[in-house]
Parts: C-alpha cells; sequence; structure tokens
C-alpha cells in the first residue's frame, strides 16, 4: 500500500466526519445508525427474554398491549405478539437480521461492482463493452423486480434473498466505479506510474481505487438501506426469508392481520423501527453526498 | 443634451465564501444618446459584470454595494423589481456573448420573439408575430415569416446571433448592451454583424454599449472607449485619442500586444505576468505588478485625472504632448 | 425520426428476446421444468403427456425453440389452480393495475412537480430544507407499511375510506374503471397514495435538480433581460427543459411502479396482476408465475419504447435533427 493512498483515505475520512458534523440533523442520524448497529451487534445481552426460546413463551401472555405485565414479572413495554412474544426483544432480534442482511449484501455487491466496473475502466474495448452492456440490462429493470423474479423462481430463504439483493446490487456500484475510475485513469500521474513500470493491481489498488471511494461510500450507504427495505418488502410479501428468521419485515407482516382488531403495536412498533433506521441511514448518505459531491458543492 | 445613462460610483462585490470578490469597484462613466461606448478590458476585469449590474441582473452570490445608475435621469437601482422589469427589454436591451446558449433550444424562435413582444406591449399574438417577422428581416434573416417557426439548433451561430440582434431591437431601445456578440462567431460572420449592428443603431438613434476584449473591433465601431482592469475604469476618452496616445501604460500594453497596432518588423510585446486574483488585489495601482514604470508611489490609490477630455488613473502616464 | 423508431423498436425485441432466454433457463435449466410446469396432483398419464407436449423429452434448444413459438402464440402454460389459460388470467386482472399504477403517477406528478419548484426555485432556504427531508422520509418508509399505517388510520380508526377490494367498476367509453364510480374512487384513494408515495420523492428530487441546472444557464438570464416575467421564465423557459429528463425518467419509474404494484395490491387486496402473483407463489401455480413475468417484462420494455418516441416529441433537437 502507498504512502499516498493511505494519506489520500485520510483525507477523505477528515472530510466525511467534517461534513456530518456541519449538519446537526445528519449528527443526529449518525449517532442513530451507530445505536442501532451497537443495539444488533450487542442484541442479545440487551434483551430481557430470548423470543425464540419456547420455553419462555407463554401463550397466556399473548397479545398484552405495550406496558403489561407478564406472570413472571416483566414488564412488556411494547407489548407482547400472538405468541405471548416480548416485542422489544422480537425486533431486537429483528433488528440483527435485517441490518445483517442488508450489510453483507451491501458489502459483497460493491466488491463484486468494483471489482468488475475497476476491470471494465482500466481494460477498456470488449470487456468493457461486455460488462457495461449487462450492467445497462440490469439497471433496466426495477430493482424489486428482478428480485421478485428471481425468488419467484428460486422460492424462499435467507441465502437466496442475499442472492437476489446482490445481483440487483453490484451492477450501480460497477458503473459508479467504472465512471469515477475512467476519470483517475486519464490523469497524468497515472500514467506517469504506468511510465514507471510499477505494476497493474498496484496502480489499480493504490492510485485508482482510493479515488473512486467517494462514491462508493455513498452509493454503499444508499444501497444498504435500500437492500434492508427490499429485504422488508420481499419477507412482507412471503417470498423473502423464511420463518425461521424473523427480520423486522417478517415481525410487521405478522401484525398484519391484527391491525384490523386494534392489536397496532405488533405490527406499527416494528415498522417504525425498520422506518428509523432506513431514514438514519439515508440521512447519512445523503449528506455524505453532498459533502462528496464537488458539483453540487457544499451546503 | 442628457445623457441616456450615468453610472456613479458602481460597485458590485459577490460575497464567496473565501471572501468579497470586488468585480466592480467604484465605476463611474456616461453614454451619450446615440453615442457608441466600448467598454474593453481582459477576462475577469469586470467588464461583463458591469453590463449585467446596469440591468440588474447579477446573479447570487453578486450584489451591488454602492452607485447610482441614471438611465434617462431615473435611478435604476432605487425601481421596484416589477419597474425594472418594464425597463428590460423594452428600454435597455442586451446582447449576449455565446448565441448558441442565449436561446431557449425547446422553445421556437418565433414563441421566443412573440413573449417578448407581449411582455411589454398589449397585442394581439397576429400583430406580436408580424412585428417579430419584420425584425427578422431587419437583421437580414432570409424567408423570416418560416424561420419563426425554425428552433435555435436549426440556425447557424451567426443566425442565431441575429435572432438575439433582432429581440433585442423588437423594442427599439434607447440603450443597447452587447457583451461581446462577435466573440463566438468565425471572423467574416464577425465584421458583417459589426457592420449590421453599427447600422441599425444609427437607423434607429440607438446608444450602444460594446463590450469587448478585442481592441480591434472597438476601434472600427466606437466613439468613445473605456478601458477596464481589475474592476476599474483606468483610461477612457475618444477613441482615435486613447489608441493613438494611450495615456495609462495598460492601454499602451494592451495596444503592443495587438498584432495589427503593430509595424511590420517590430516585436509584439505582451504585457508580463497575469491579471491580480480578484480575491486578492493588491492595495493602489492594481497593474503595479506588471507595470514598467511602477514605482513606490504606486502602493497608493491613484486619482482620476480629467485633461482634455481624457481619463485616466495613473502616476506614471505616458506623456504625449511634451514628447 | 422514422429511422430512430424503428433502430429503438429492434432494440427493444432484442432485450425481449434476452429476457425470454433468462427466464427459459430460469425455469428449464436451473429447475425441472416437468415439476415447475406440471401440477403436483396430475397422474401419471397427464405428466407424460405433458412432458410430451412441451417435449421436455427433446435436447434443451429444440425446447427452446418450443417455448418461444408458444410464448409466441400467447401459451404460457394452463393455470393449476384455475385451470384456464394463465395469460388469459393475467390480462383479465391488468386493467385493474393499470388503473392503479397510473392513478399513482398522476399523483406522485400532481404533488411532486410544485415541491421540487418550490425547493429548487429556493435552494438551501429553510423551505428546501423541509421539503427535501420530508422526501428522505419518503423513500425511506418502507411501502407495505405505509401502505398498513393508511389503512390503519384512515379504514379503522377514522373509518373514512375503505381498506380492500375495487369496489363499484363503471363503463364509460367501453372502458371498465373504479374511476367511474363513487365507491371505485373511495377504493381507488388509499392504494394510489400508497403506490404514488414511493415516488413522490423521485419526482421532488429530480424536479428540483432540473430546475438548479437550468437557472443558471445563459438563456434564463436572457429571458429575463427581455423583460419576462418570472413566471413566465419559469413555467416555459425552465420548465419546458426539465420536462425531458422527467419524461425519461417517469417512464421508467412507470415500470418500476407496475412492479411494486405487487405490494400494494397485496396489502389493500387489490384485484390486479401483482395479487394474482403472490396468490400463485403461494399456491407454488407456476404457470401463472412465468406468464407473469413475460407479460410484466414485455409492458417493461414497451414502455420504455413509448417514452423514448415521447422524449423525442418534447425534445425538437431529437425530433428534428440535424443538432450539432
Amino acid at each position: 500500500m502507498t504512502v499516498r493512498a493511505l494519506f489520500a483515505e485520510d483525507m477523505l475520512l477528515g472530510r466525511l466526519v467534517t461534513g456530518i458534523g456541519r449538519s446537526p440533523k445528519a449528527v443526529v442520524a449518525a449517532v442513530v445508525c451507530v445505536i442501532l448497529l451497537f443495539a444488533a451487534i450487542a442484541g442479545p445481552y440487551l434483551t430481557p427474554q430470548d423470543p425464540y426460546d419456547l420455553a419462555v413463551l407463554d401463550i397466556l401472555d399473548a397479545k398484552l398491549p405495550p406496558g403489561s405485565e407478564s406472570m413472571g414479572g416483566l414488564v412488556y413495554w411494547l407489548g407482547t405478539d400472538g405468541q405471548g412474544r416480548d416485542m422489544f426483544s422480537a425486533m431486537i432480534y429483528g433488528l440483527r437480521t435485517s441490518l445483517g442482511v442488508g450489510v453483507f449484501s451491501g458489502i459483497v455487491a460493491l466488491i463484486v461492482g468494483t471489482v468488475l466496473g475497476l476491470t471494465a475502466a482500466y481494460f477498456g474495448g470488449r470487456i468493457d463493452t461486455l460488462i457495461m452492456r449487462v450492467v445497462d440490462l440490469m439497471l433496466g429493470f426495477p430493482t424489486i423486480l428482478v428480485a421478485l423474479m428471481l425468488l419467484a423462481l428460486l422460492g424462499q430463504g435467507l441465502w437466496k434473498v442475499i442472492f437476489a439483493l446482490i445481483l440487483v446490487q453490484w451492477a450501480t456500484f460497477a458503473r459508479a466505479v467504472r465512471s469515477a475510475a475512467l476519470v483517475e485513469k486519464n490523469k497524468d500521474y497515472v500514467e506517469a506510474a504506468v511510465t514507471l513500470g510499477i505494476s497493474t493491481p498496484r496502480i489499480l489498488i493504490g492510485h485508482i481505487l482510493p479515488n473512486c471511494l467517494p462514491p462508493l461510500i455513498v452509493i454503499g450507504m444508499l444501497q444498504v438501506a435500500n437492500a434492508i427495505s427490499a429485504e422488508a418488502t420481499l419477507s412482507f410479501l412471503g417470498i423473502g426469508l423464511p420463518i425461521t428468521e424473523p427480520s423486522l419485515g417478517l415481525l410487521i407482516a405478522n401484525g398484519y392481520q391484527l391491525l384490523m382488531s386494534g392489536e397496532y403495536w405488533i405490527s406499527v412498533y416494528p415498522g417504525v423501527l425498520l422506518l428509523v433506521l432506513v431514514f438514519s441511514i439515508n440521512i447519512v448518505g445523503d449528506r455524505l453526498r453532498e459533502v462528496l459531491n464537488p458539483r453540487l458543492g457544499e451546503r | 443634451m442628457t445623457p441616456v445613462l450615468e453610472v456613479r460610483n458602481l460597485s458590485t462585490h459577490f460575497m464567496t465564501r473565501r471572501g468579497v470578490l470586488k468585480a466592480v469597484d467604484d465605476v463611474s462613466f456616461t453614454v451619450g444618446q446615440r453615442e457608441i461606448v466600448g467598454l474593453v478590458g481582459e477576462s475577469g476585469s469586470g467588464k461583463s459584470i458591469t453590463g449585467f449590474s446596469i440591468l440588474g441582473l447579477v446573479d447570487p452570490p453578486g450584489r451591488v454595494v454602492n452607485g447610482q445608475i441614471l438611465f434617462n435621469g431615473d435611478d435604476l437601482l432605487k425601481m421596484s423589481p416589477t419597474a425594472m422589469r418594464t425597463i428590460r427589454g423594452k428600454r435597455i436591451a442586451m446582447i449576449f456573448q455565446d448565441p448558441m446558449m442565449t436561446l431557449n433550444p425547446v422553445l421556437s424562435v418565433g414563441t421566443q420573439m412573440i413573449e417578448t413582444v407581449q411582455a411589454h406591449d398589449r397585442v394581439s399574438r397576429a400583430e406580436a408575430r408580424a412585428r417579430s417577422r419584420d425584425a427578422l428581416g431587419l437583421v437580414g434573416i432570409p424567408s423570416p415569416e418560416e424561420r419563426l417557426d425554425s428552433y435555435p439548433h436549426q440556425f447557424s451561430g451567426g443566425m442565431r446571433q441575429r435572432v438575439a440582434i433582432a429581440i433585442a431591437l423588437l423594442h427599439r431601445p434607447d440603450l443597447i448592451i452587447a457583451d461581446e456578440p462577435t466573440t463566438a462567431l468565425d471572423v467574416t460572420i464577425q465584421s458583417q454583424i459589426l457592420f449590421e449592428i453599427k447600422r441599425l443603431a444609427a437607423e434607429f438613434g440607438m446608444a450602444l454599449i460594446w463590450i469587448s476584449h478585442d481592441l480591434g473591433v472597438v476601434a472600427a465601431l466606437a466613439d468613445r472607449i473605456m478601458v477596464m482592469y481589475a474592476g476599474r475604469i483606468v483610461e477612457a476618452g475618444q477613441v482615435d485619442g486613447v489608441l493613438s496616445e494611450p495615456r495609462h501604460p495598460y492601454t499602451s500594453g494592451l495596444l503592443s500586444a495587438v498584432p495589427a497596432a503593430v509595424p511590420r518588423g517590430e516585436p509584439l510585446r505582451p504585457i508580463p505576468g497575469f491579471a491580480p486574483s480578484p480575491l486578492s488585489r493588491p492595495s493602489g495601482c492594481a497593474f503595479r505588478d506588471r507595470c514598467a514604470r511602477a514605482t513606490d508611489i504606486c502602493a497608493t490609490e491613484p486619482m482620476l485625472e480629467i485633461a482634455a477630455g481624457r481619463e485616466f488613473r495613473c502616476f506614471h502616464p505616458h506623456l504625449w504632448s511634451a514628447a | 425520426m422514422t429511422v430512430f423508431v424503428i433502430r429503438r423498436f429492434l432494440q427493444s425485441i432484442a432485450v425481449l428476446a434476452v429476457t425470454a432466454v433468462i427466464v427459459f433457463i430460469g425455469i428449464y435449466a436451473i429447475g425441472d421444468p416437468a415439476e415447475m410446469l406440471i401440477s403436483p396432483d396430475a397422474s401419471q398419464a397427464e405428466r407424460a403427456q405433458v412432458v410430451a407436449s412441451l417435449g421436455l423429452d427433446k435436447p434443451l434448444w429444440e425446447q427452446f425453440f418450443t417455448f418461444a413459438w408458444n410464448a409466441l402464440h400467447g401459451d404460457l402454460g394452463r393455470s393449476f389452480v384455475f385451470n384456464r389459460p394463465s395469460i388469459a388470467l393475467i390480462f383479465e386482472r391488468l386493467p385493474a393495475t393499470l388503473e392503479l399504477t397510473l392513478t399513482g403517477l398522476v399523483f406522485a406528478l400532481i404533488l411532486g412537480i410544485p415541491l421540487g419548484l418550490l425547493s429548487g426555485l429556493k435552494p438551501n432556504s429553510a423551505t428546501d430544507e423541509v421539503i427535501m427531508t420530508g422526501s428522505i422520509f419518503g423513500f425511506s418508509l418502507p411501502s407495505f407499511w405505509q401502505g398498513m399505517m393508511l389503512i390503519m388510520i384512515f379504514s379503522v380508526w377514522l373509518g373514512w375510506l375503505p381498506s380492500t377490494g375495487r369496489g363499484q367498476v363503471g363503463e364509460f367509453l367501453g372502458i371498465h374503471s373504479s374511476l367511474f364510480t363513487l365507491d371505485g374512487l373511495k377504493h381507488l384513494i388509499l392504494p394510489a397514495i400508497n403506490l404514488s408515495l414511493f415516488k413522490l420523492s423521485l419526482v421532488i428530487r429530480l424536479t428540483r435538480t432540473g430546475v438548479r441546472e437550468t437557472m443558471p444557464l445563459d438563456f434564463v438570464k436572457f429571458a429575463r433581460a427581455k423583460g419576462l416575467s418570472e413566471k413566465r421564465i419559469v413555467f416555459v423557459h425552465v420548465f419546458k427543459n426539465i420536462l425531458i429528463p422527467l419524461i425519461t425518467v417517469i417512464g421508467l419509474e412507470l415500470g418500476s411502479m407496475l412492479a411494486f404494484a405487487v405490494v400494494t395490491e397485496t396489502i389493500f387486496a387489490w384485484p390486479g396482476i401483482g395479487k394474482l402473483l403472490i396468490d400463485s407463489i403461494m399456491r407454488l401455480d407456476r404457470p401463472v408465475v412465468v406468464a407473469y413475468l413475460l407479460v410484466i417484462v414485455s409492458l417493461f420494455i414497451f414502455i420504455n419504447f413509448v417514452v423514448d418516441v415521447l422524449y423525442s416529441l418534447v425534445d425538437p433537437r431529437v425530433r428534428l435533427g440535424g443538432a450539432q
């Protein structure tokens, strides 16, 4: 790794932090993101019960409104669901799944997209044409339609959902990386590096990649938010995650029928959590876009 | 006879994040009736901003911070936006530099002319169209009736500039501000347009402010010339006098950098250095860093000297009568 | 212009062919077509008969031609559940989906364009800040949850609007639609809002960006120098220029709305193709799923084609050609 690349990253980090710091809205959103991330990681240590341990559930506790006390003296601050499960605990576990699926598929899509985007930009010619044709085809169809098609044919399952989410996301990264890399490739210092005989992978990773980071960070944030939303939607429709991997989307779906009979908390609270999660990520992502986009300038 | 336009102590500043940019700094001049005035300077000297300031078209973060702009005796800077709108396009018209950009690409030429007529006069669409057609004919566009239905991209650059001129002429304004209207055109078309504008200005008795960086163009056209440098007018006077006997070293520097003005065999002498950054202008005379005649006194502000119909700001002017 | 339309048309056909191949591979190469396309309840004899008629015993390329040939004739298999041609089921429900999608799109435009203009004309003002934060909120709201909240508030709590079904369908000029009866309209409001909120943010952002990019252009300044009113500058000069990117993106988004109607229709029990798809997936009625995919993709490609033609009508540079 060259010193130059580290330096560039350092500069970038500094810009990101000060950029967020100047907008109170973004600071709040960033803090919420960090708290939710922490809650997802530390999940089992935070929840009063393991919501999927059938031994601790009592059907007599089912559909208790928020604030009720259980037989065992445990207070259900957010109520219980149809199986007598503590909603707060179920939501933290759901958050783990939702965030896990979103972040994991986002990162894999980012890696796949970056590799293909760099390849297209650096080698150009037929390779470029081929990759970009596929990218255009992918981006020509709405995300949800491709995911629907895929899951309709493959059936539901955790890895199938992750696969579908990667498939619909990589093209966005590939296109962004390619255009950023093309700009960089034609700059003098890259030509100088080529003349000096520095190897292709070193030029790509040490020189071009760091300059593709700003758009990647922004798109990465927005794509993770999208992925979380898309997974929730697919799970709600019953073609996403199976019942054994309850994400926020599934929790909401479970409460859907009970909504009409007035037990609103079973789907409202998980929905609020999902909204807060996606909204915060989007706010931070939008702010980063403003900070890093030289065309719009800083607001 | 009262002048059409009298600008007094005009200052237009841009409030940027990196500081105040004094694009136009304490500029005063007058334009008499039927007079053609050339406003000359390098890019960034503030000549275009002067033009936009007169029409009240300076975009934020720019703002006219001081001065008076008297048009037929009324101060334009004190006018309400509505009153100002009745002046723009009606009494003062403007022609822009790049004819490729000044016409709206998705509206027909006819639409863009008719709306200009109807913005100021309550006339029927048919009459507005007739007036538009006549204006197109006036500027030498063949078969104007059909051309009204064409779109800008169907015209060449020179033809588009003629359309822009026709739009400026629609209301026979008292004053036209032309901001480098021939710079973006081919040389042959440049001289046609130049000739056309001079003829029309004389025919309709319009005054003209011609903004340009090209001394040759201004020499061929203008009655009077004003030379701008770093936001200030450094020399002004009748064209013949200024060009043959420049007083300010910047004017003489400009002249010896023009190929056509230098006798054969003599070398061109470009002005050394670059124009100062508008954000960090030196105190005193802004030209002193590039000036061969500069001395310590140039660090203080030179006063405006007025002598024999000539104005200039310099401590060490060229002395022609003594030579 | 004609050349452009023809070229664009051929491109559409090519994309459709590629999609058909992908769907074919999805069914025939990855999965077991016999299991996918033959009802689990079928007898051994029926099974053998279908295998023969689909040519499943033939080589893969020959199977593809059988599949393509049948598809071109509108034969996309029979529904296990309804025992009717799946394509007929789709076309029966398509009008309800189109009605919902178009109404949603109109809602998004009617609200989104003015908000975008407001925001773009006063960038970085408090109004702009509120509208832009609201638009982020809009696209962060999970569509299905948002629909549930609409039902909870307007149907359960306030009791103003019905929450399920299409209501009474009226007829006007031979077109059957909920738009023509009061009951139908009442049923349409909530689903249409649900679907439009999803695209509202996009319309706002697009309009705002368009305004911000167009306002500093020379022709806007020239229009001011001509003494035009600000109203005319914004609504004629600027707006007509924004319309071009707006039409392009809206066209593309219409396709995405058709796809997203799946969610809305599921929540509001709207009898369109989206609900049919989800029901069919649940009942393992695969011929209907395959038919849905091919129909929606064709529809999608058709919309893109229409958008490109429309686009060229709005932009004289494309329409008349001859731009440098």
